[in-house]
Order: C-alpha cells, then sequence, then structure tokens
C-alpha cells in the first residue's frame, strides 16, 4: 500500500475473521437447518449482521489506534501450489473498515426490515439464509488481502445476487432476470479472472501487497491490460456501461435486497475494486480516462432512462446505475477523485438504501403494485414513510447541506479540476446528470406521493409497521447527516489518508462556492421541470402511447437490451447454431460416417461369409488361378 | 526331348510299351474323374474314383514304383474306399445331390476357374518340363547288383533310414487319427438312458404317420417305377408313397382308365391293370380317399 | 512319349477333383474329390522320382497315402456326427457359421 507499514494484528483486529465467520455460519444453519429453524431464523440471520457490524465498529475504533492504520491477519494457506501461492489472509485498513461498517450497519439496517417486509412469506428462512450468505461473501470481498480473497468473494456475491434476484423462482421474470444478472456478471468476472491470471503469470502474486509494490517493473501495455479487465469485472458487477442491463431488471428480487444488493452494497464493489487497485490504475493512464468515460456515459444513460420509467423501482435502479456512474468518474480521476467517488459511495449507500426501502414500504402498503401510474396522494396515508423517503429523495437530488449535496458536489467539483476541454466535458456531463436526477426523482415523488389518488378499489395504502419503519428513521437520519459528518466532521479524507496518501490541495479551475450555485440552479431547473409536467397535469393511469422518440427510447432502457440481443445473443445464437449444425453434420458427419463407412463395407463384405464351405473354396481356387497366370506369365516373360 | 535326351547318355528312353499303356489307362483314370464328378448318385461316384485309382496304381508300378502301386492299390483301392462305401451306406445312402444347384453361378464359375487352371498349369508343366531329362531309378533299386535289391528294399532303406523319425510321427498320427475317430462318432449314454423295447414301441407309433415301411405302388399303380408314387382307388396318388431315397422324376405312368385316348380306342397295352380298374375310373360313390378304413396308409 | 504327359495328366486330374470339390454337396463326394487330388499329386511325385532318379518322391508318396488314410478316418467320423445330429450330408447345410 502506498507509504504505510502493514501490520500484524493483535487484539480484536486479530478475531476479525469473525466478521466472516458469523453471517457464513448463520448462513449455514439456516440452510442446513431447514425447517426446524423457520420459526427464530430471521432473528439469527439478523443477530449475525448485528454482531458483525458491532465487532467491525470494534475493530476500526481499535484501528484508530495502530500505527499506520492498516493490520494485516493471517489465517491459512488457501492456495499452495508451484509458484502460486495464495494464502488465505485479511486486511484490515481504512478503505476495508468502510465498506464493512458500511456493509454490516446497512446490511443489519435490513435485516431487521426484512423481518418485517418478509413475514408473510413462507420461505423467509432462505431469505434469510441467502442475506446472511451474502453479507458474508461481501465482506471476504472487502476484507482479503488478495485479488484470489477478492474474487472468491466477488463469486460468492453473484451467487448471493442470483439466488435472491430468483428468491421467488416461481415467477418466470424472476428466474429470468436472475439469470440475466448472472450471465452478465460472469462477462465481467471473466475480465476479473484474467486480470489475476496475468497478475500472476507477469508477477508471480496476487496478494494486493505483492501487486502494488511491483505493479512500476511491468510493460505499459500488461498494466493497461490488467487495469482494462479489472474495469470489465467492475463494469459487470456494478451495473456499469455497456453491461447496465443486468441491474434493472435485477429489481424483480424482493426490495429489501433491492436495497442491500443492488444499491447499497454489492454494485459498488466494482468501485472498491478500482479504489484497491489504485496503484495499478495510477500507473496506466489509458484505463483510468476508460473509467473515466465510463462513468460519464453510464451516469447520463442511467439518468436519461430513469426519467421515462414508470416502475419505481426500476427508476430507483436506474439511479443506482447513474450515481455510480459518478462514483466511477470520480475515481476515475485519479487521487484527486477517490475520497470524493468513496464518500459519495457511503452517502449513496445511506440514501439509496432508504429510498429503497421506501419504495418497499409503499409496495407493501399497496399491494405489492410498483406501477407508480397508479399512485399518488400517499403523503397523508404514510407519513413515516413519505418523510424518510422525502429526506432520502433531497439528499440524492443534492439540496443543500443534505448528504448528496456534499459528496456530489465534490464529485463535479474533482471534475472540473481534471482540467482543460476534458475537465469541462467531465463536469458538464456531471451538472447535467445532476439536473437530470433532480427531474426523474421529482417526477418519483410527484407521482407517488402527490396528486390525485389513482390505485384501484381493491388497494388500502396503509403505514408499514415499526419494524420496518424505524429502519428506514436510521436511514433518514443517515441521509441527511453522513454527508456532513464525512467531509466536515470525520474528514474522510484524512481517514483514508494511509490508503490514498496526502490528499493533494487541487488548483481549482472554478471556485467550490461556485460550482455550488451552478449545480444548484440547475437542479432546482430539474425539480421545476419536472413539477411542470408532472405535478400541474393529471397523470394517466395507463402510459400515453403517442409519445416522442426520445421517451420512446428512453422507455425501453435506450435500447439496451436490444443493442445486446442484436451484438450478441443472436450473433451467438447463430454461431452456436452454426456450430452445432458443423458439430453434427461435419464432425459427427466425418465420424459416423466413417464408422458407417466401414460399417457398411464390413457388413457388405460380410455377406461373402456366407457360410457355404463351397464358396469359400471357390474364392479359394479364383486366387490359386491367379497365382498360376502370375507364374505363367512371368516364366513366359 | 527325347533327342536331348539321348545325348545325355543316362537316360532311359520311355518304351512303346509303356506309351501305349499310358494312352490307355490315362483316359480311363480321366474318364473316372470325370464319371465322379459327374454322377448324381454318389455310389457311383465311388465306383468311378475306384477306376481312377486302379489306373493310377498301375501307372504307378510303370513309373519303376511297384510298391507303391501295390499299396495304391490294396490300401487305397481296397481299404479306404471301402470304408467310403460304408460310411455312404450309413449316411449318404438317400441323399443324392439335385440336380439345381443353390448357389448362384457356382457351377459355371467352378467350371471356368477349373478349366483357366488346368490350362494354366498344364500349360506352366509342359513349358516347364520340356527338357525334364528321365534318370530312372536302376541306380538307386535295380535287382541284385544295384544298390539295392529292388523296389521295395529301396524303400524300405530310406522308410527305416532317413525318414525314420518321419515314419514313427505318421504311426503316431494315425494312432491319434483312430483314436480321434472313436471319439468323434462315440455317442455317450447315461445309464438308463437306453430305452426300452416298450418305450421305442411306443415312440414309433405315437411319434409318427407312417409306423410300418410306407405302401407300395400298390394295385392301382400305373408304373413299375419306384419313382412313381402309389395310387389310390380313385387314382389320385397317395402321398405318404413317395420314396425319400429316390428324388422325385418324371415317370411315365399308364393313363387311368377311360380318360385318355388309348384306352378309349380300345387299345390293350401291356401290362395294363387298367382293365381290371375301368368300372372303379367312374365311380362316384366308391370310397373317397382317407375317408374311412378301405384307404391305405 | 516324355514324363510331361504324366505330369499334365496329374494336373487334369488334379482340377477335376477341385471342380468336384467346389460343385458337388454330398460331403462323401466331396471327400472323394479331395482324395482324387490327392492322388494326382502322388503321380506327380512318382514321376519326378522317376525323373530325378531319386526314391525320396516316392516315399513322400507313401507318407501323402498314410495322411489321407488318417484324414479319411476322422473326417468320415466328422460326416457322421454332423450327419447325427443333422439329418443331413449335404456341406450346404452345415453353414451356421456366417456373417
Amino acid at each position: 500500500m502506498t507509504g504505510s507499514e502493514t501490520l500484524p494484528a493483535d487484539g480484536l483486529l486479530a478475531a476479525s475473521w469473525l466478521l466472516i465467520a458469523l453471517p457464513l455460519a448463520g448462513a449455514a444453519v439456516l440452510l442446513l437447518g431447514g425447517r426446524r429453524t423457520d420459526r427464530w431464523g430471521h432473528l439469527l440471520g439478523t443477530a449475525t449482521v448485528v454482531a458483525a457490524f458491532v465487532i467491525g465498529l470494534l475493530c476500526t475504533v481499535q484501528l484508530t489506534g495502530v500505527e499506520g492504520r492498516s493490520v494485516q491477519v493471517e489465517l491459512f494457506t488457501f492456495i499452495q501450489t508451484g509458484n502460486l501461492d495464495v494464502s488465505a489472509g485479511l486486511l484490515f485498513d481504512p478503505l476495508s473498515a468502510l465498506f464493512v461498517l458500511l456493509i454490516t450497519g446497512v446490511g443489519a439496517l435490513i435485516h431487521v426490515y426484512s423481518i418485517g417486509y418478509m413475514a408473510h412469506d413462507n420461505a423467509r428462512r432462505r431469505f434469510f439464509a441467502y442475506l446472511n450468505l451474502f453479507v458474508a461473501a461481501m465482506l471476504l470481498l472487502v476484507l482479503g488481502d488478495n485479488y484470489v480473497a477478492l474474487y472468491v468473494g466477488w463469486e460468492g456475491v453473484g451467487l448471493a445476487s442470483y439466488l435472491l434476484i430468483a428468491f421467488w423462482y416461481q415467477r418466470p421474470a424472476a428466474a429470468t432476470a436472475a439469470k440475466k444478472a448472472f450471465i452478465m456478471n460472469r462477462i465481467g468476472d471473466v475480465g476479473l479472472a484474467l486480470a489475476i491470471f496475468i497478475m500472476f503469470a507477469q508477477l508471480g502474486t496476487t496478494s494486493y501487497a505483492g501487486v502494488h509494490g511491483s505493479v512500476g517493473l511491468l510493460a505499459g501495455g500488461t498494466v493497461t491490460a490488467i487495469g482494462l479487465l479489472l474495469l470489465l469485472g467492475a463494469c459487470g458487477k456494478s451495473g456499469q456501461f455497456p453491461l447496465q442491463a443486468w441491474l434493472p431488471d435485477a429489481m424483480e428480487g424482493p426490495t429489501p435486497v433491492s436495497a442491500l444488493i443492488h444499491a447499497a452494497t454489492m454494485v459498488t464493489a466494482g468501485v472498491y475494486l478500482i479504489a484497491r487497485s489504485a496503484p495499478v490504475f495510477d500507473a496506466t493512464p489509458t484505463a483510468r480516462n476508460v473509467v473515466l468515460v465510463i462513468g460519464a456515459v453510464t451516469l447520463l444513460i442511467g439518468a436519461i432512462v430513469g426519467c421515462a420509467q414508470d416502475d419505481i423501482k426500476k427508476v430507483l435502479a436506474y439511479s443506482t446505475v447513474s450515481q455510480i456512474g459518478y462514483m466511477f468518474l470520480a475515481v476515475g480521476l485519479g487521487p484527486a477523485g477517490y475520497v470524493a467517488g468513496l464518500a459519495h459511495l457511503l452517502t449513496h449507500g445511506f440514501f439509496k438504501a432508504g429510498l429503497f426501502l421506501g419504495a418497499g414500504s409503499v409496495m407493501h402498503g399497496m399491494g405489492d403494485e410498483t406501477d407508480m401510474r397508479r399512485y399518488g396522494a400517499l403523503a397523508t396515508r404514510m407519513k413515516v414513510t413519505f418523510v424518510t423517503f422525502g429526506l432520502g429523495y433531497l439528499a440524492l437530488i443534492g439540496f443543500p447541506f443534505l448528504s448528496g449535496w456534499w459528496t456530489k458536489d465534490a464529485i463535479i467539483e474533482a471534475a472540473l479540476d481534471h482540467g482543460g476541454t476534458w475537465g469541462w466535458v467531465l463536469g458538464g456531463v456531471a451538472v447535467l446528470g445532476a439536473g437530470l436526477t433532480a427531474f426523474y426523482m421529482t417526477r418519483l415523488m410527484l407521482m407517488t406521493f402527490f396528486g390525485q389518488a389513482r390505485w384501484g378499489d381493491g388497494v388500502h395504502p396503509h403505514e408499514s409497521p415499526p419494524v420496518m419503519t424505524a429502519p428506514m428513521i436510521v436511514l433518514a437520519v443517515g441521509s441527511v447527516a453522513a454527508g456532513f459528518l464525512l467531509v466536515q466532521v470525520f474528514p474522510l479524507s484524512g481517514w483514508l489518508e494511509p490508503v490514498f496518501g496526502e490528499p493533494a490541495e487541487a488548483a481549482h479551475v472554478v471556485a467550490p462556492i461556485v460550482v455550488s450555485v451552478v449545480v444548484t440552479v440547475v437542479v432546482a431547473l430539474g425539480v421545476l421541470t419536472a413539477w411542470l409536467f408532472v405535478g400541474r397535469r393529471e397523470v394517466p393511469v395507463t402510459a400515453p402511447v403517442r409519445v416522442s422518440p426520445v421517451v420512446r427510447a428512453a422507455r425501453r432502457a435506450l435500447y439496451a437490451d436490444t443493442v445486446n440481443e442484436s451484438l450478441f445473443m443472436r450473433p451467438g445464437m447463430w454461431l452456436t447454431r452454426a456450430l452445432v449444425f458443423v458439430d453434427n453434420r461435419g464432425v459427427d458427419g466425418v465420424v459416423n460416417g466413417a464408422a458407417a463407412a466401414l460399417g457398411g463395407s464390413s457388413s457388405r463384405l460380410g455377406r461373402a461369409q456366407t457360410g457355404f464351405v463351397r464358396s469359400y473354396a471357390l474364392g479359394m481356387l479364383g486366387g490359386a488361378v491367379l497365382v498360376a497366370g502370375a507364374l505363367v506369365a512371368v516364366t513366359a516373360g | 526331348m527325347s533327342v536331348l535326351a539321348a545325348a545325355a547318355g543316362s537316360e532311359v528312353v520311355i518304351g512303346t510299351g509303356e506309351t501305349i499303356v499310358f494312352w490307355v489307362l490315362g483316359p480311363v483314370a480321366l474318364a473316372g474323374a470325370l464319371g465322379m464328378v459327374l454322377s448324381r448318385n454318389a455310389m457311383h461316384s465311388a465306383l468311378w474314383l475306384v477306376s481312377t485309382m486302379l489306373s493310377l496304381g498301375v501307372l504307378y508300378v510303370v513309373q519303376e514304383a511297384p510298391f507303391l502301386g501295390a499299396v495304391q492299390i490294396i490300401v487305397y483301392t481296397g481299404a479306404i474306399m471301402i470304408l467310403f462305401l460304408f460310411v455312404l451306406m450309413l449316411v449318404g445312402r438317400d441323399s443324392a445331390d439335385s440336380v439345381v444347384e443353390t448357389l448362384r453361378g457356382q457351377r459355371i464359375a467352378a467350371t471356368v476357374l477349373g478349366i483357366g487352371f488346368a490350362a494354366l498349369v498344364g500349360a506352366g508343366i509342359a513349358r516347364a518340363t520340356r527338357d525334364l531329362p528321365v534318370v530312372g531309378l536302376a541306380g538307386v533299386q535295380a535287382g541284385p547288383g544295384g544298390a539295392a535289391d529292388g523296389n521295395v528294399e529301396a524303400v524300405a532303406a530310406a522308410l527305416y533310414g532317413r525318414y525314420l523319425l518321419a515314419f514313427e510321427v505318421t504311426g503316431a498320427l494315425l494312432i491319434v487319427a483312430a483314436v480321434g475317430a472313436l471319439v468323434l462318432t462315440h455317442v455317450e449314454r447315461q445309464p438308463g438312458e437306453r430305452r426300452t423295447q416298450k418305450e421305442l414301441s411306443r415312440a414309433r407309433f405315437l411319434g409318427s404317420d407312417t409306423p410300418q415301411t410306407h405302401p407300395g405302388p400298390g394295385v392301382y399303380a400305373r408304373a413299375n417305377s419306384i419313382a412313381a408314387p402309389g395310387r389310390l382307388p380313385d387314382g389320385a396318388p397317395a402321398p405318404a408313397s413317395f420314396s425319400t431315397g429316390v428324388e422325385p422324376q418324371r415317370v411315365d405312368e399308364l393313363p387311368p382308365t377311360g380318360s385318355t385316348g388309348a384306352e378309349r380306342a380300345g387299345i390293350r397295352h401291356s401290362g395294363g391293370t387298367d382293365a381290371a380298374l375301368g368300372t372303379l375310373g367312374g365311380a362316384t360313390n366308391g370310397p373317397t380317399p382317407g375317408s374311412g378304413s378301405g384307404a391305405p396308409r | 512319349m516324355t514324363l510331361t504327359y504324366y505330369l499334365v495328366l496329374a494336373a487334369v486330374l488334379f482340377t477335376i477333383g477341385t471342380v468336384g470339390v467346389l460343385v458337388r454337396r454330398n460331403a462323401i463326394v466331396v471327400f472323394m474329390c479331395i482324395e482324387l487330388m490327392l492322388n494326382s499329386v502322388n503321380l506327380t511325385l512318382v514321376t519326378f522320382a522317376r525323373s530325378t532318379g531319386t526314391i525320396d518322391g516316392q516315399i513322400i508318396a507313401l507318407f501323402v497315402m498314410v495322411v489321407a488314410a488318417a484324414e479319411v478316418v476322422v473326417g468320415l467320423a466328422i460326416i457322421m456326427s454332423i450327419y447325427r445330429t443333422r439329418s443331413s450330408a449335404s456341406v450346404d447345410d452345415v453353414n451356421l457359421l456366417k456373417y
């Protein structure tokens, strides 16, 4: 790591493996225990995560006292073969601590929430088992001290995500979405695996310390390849362009899953990977610029598509895509942006989880209806939900002095400070994205909580039970305060200094106050536009068909699925069919044909074996005549 | 050949007597061989082969191998051919080859190939042995004063001299062959398996429609030949009367009474028994075949 | 008159025996044809013995006769046992060993 000595752990830090072991044990008990654990399974699942949170908190506190703020826990040798020596070790440093707290903190809240949300589901125990499995895998992902451990966690969260998206596997849509998520993740996973292979082939090690220490020795092209492959992995996991299409579909899973996995934690693993691999990206400007471009493009795609969706969870999903685009943009900026990106990751974890839980609460009250066109005027029916959701909303659009304002402005500033035309373009995109964010989120608020009531007769909106609202309140508080706390009270840049080094004092291209004002104005414009388009008018219960091509494109997610299908799926299917054809007719044909030719000719020759001795004798006589003829011919010649 | 042979000095000139013998016996041997192949009856084949073997035996004698000729006639023609006849009488008596060849093209192909083979080998031998000298065996088996006291002594000297081992092995081969034949033809019977007279009788009368001999031509026969079926009183052939030992063949039969021109014209033919059947041929109320005890079995 | 005539006679006899083996179906007749072939070979041996002035040809012919006798004994025994099980002495009926 940059400039800091990694010490062996002692005290409670030495037991940080408990962080992973506890949820894993919970998952094992719930999955293996079967129906016997039905009655108390959810409590056990919640308890393990809460315990992990407490341990994580204590470890973090202890970490502040450790010199260099980085400790290593050697557990055992994982893989030892030939030159490959992978030890299972944990690295507890400020970056992992940050993620541990986010994962276990938000995770614990969402576990509590799920107790209420899944109360009526027969398979609640299975749900908590998967959630625990996810938490364990995610903690392994962020705590591992080498890329292989990260990869194991990476695959673990992919598995848990798959299982949870398909939790209601009876629904074809959920099953399909899970498969889609799994396959698109796999594309990214292949990239990550290849990056690890290159590291091992070129450097002989996969530990963070080893790779980051000697990355400078590699050729530029190799480093760029590693960086791009890591980026591919990050894109797959974080739903970034061009692998963004799975994330909105993943909303088929239960809402707590959307909140925990597909908003707060797992999808930010890509950001973690890039931040963790900062030394690699520091060595390759090419890959870093690609990160920037992908962040900017995704940011815009997510925001634009979010504007046209009617499904409340899909809007939030595209919002997540867009916000993670911000984070990618930030970490792509290099040292100037790491802290800003991670700060936004944390605040986003709070308010987006809060928003999802709020959406879940709305759905809970509306009989699992997700179409916003059938909501309306819920503000008075669900007061707690409305307030907590509204605070999350304000934090997300960047209302001054709320969480999003602190962290998003920091990213926009960093983008502008990147310098030159590049900086202006990125900054402009980020500002535009902020305006779009304001528009679609205001639209969501207006359609859900204001205006006319548009729900059907059988629906009786009601507030959710306290076990669900309590986590929402906690997260709302976090949405309000997290930004201020992380930027002003406990500066994140100082906490992360051992990881990313001294924050350089950037020469501001535009004064921060000007940026804040401009962004606030743009956001206000977005809100106003939304009010003009949605708030003033009657919202049709069915989506209007006669709309502009832009809206149509946005409704279809900018044709991401179409592009995927026509560019990859169809050619892939054609290729497969062609290969199957070649295999059946060509390869099999040659093999079977040879066999059939041999078999046929042998059976035809076998017909000569009539069983009649006289036929055989005739053949012998024929041969004798030939021999005699040859002899005569030779001697006569 | 003869010119060269005469020039060689030690040549034996083949005398006129031998030439005559060859030209007499050679065709006989050939005719015997052809007759053996061509005659349909296996018994005839065996007899034809005997004539060939006798001819060859004489030819051996002529060719200064009197002992071999004697063995040929006594052992071969005598013993072995008798063995053939024994087996023939045991198994092959009623299995005369039918005229129809079952394997398509076998006969034609065999004939063509045979003629080709004979032509090639004959031509080859004729070419190769054009200058064959005739040293003769006088040197090794001449009478008193020669190396041996005649053919038998010469053969014995070689057989019990240089070829002693082969001779002993051949003797062993003969014993093995004898034992082998015993083993092959021996029928293993479990004790008690032998059937009693009662059981044999039962099997005979219950197992077949014809416990007795097949019916002969009977009084209604229209031909003397064994190959013609017996007749039922109404003139129809009796199926059970067909001899299995005789292959089916066309036989001249007398027409039934009143059915053909000869009878109607009143011409009486020799041996004709139909005159006695005159009224039966047109009878409509006589016993019908197989309907009662009147029908022969 | 030369010895060639004997040899050609033997060749023709041999061929007739061969054709007999091919066209006859009665196993016993087939055997007789084989005997004919052996006899023709014997004639050749005797003829060459005379031609070369050595007795060995005759000795070998004697051996051929002995072996032929042994072969006849065994072969006829085989025919007997086949006849017992199949009630037929036709070589065409013994055709189970085929494709």
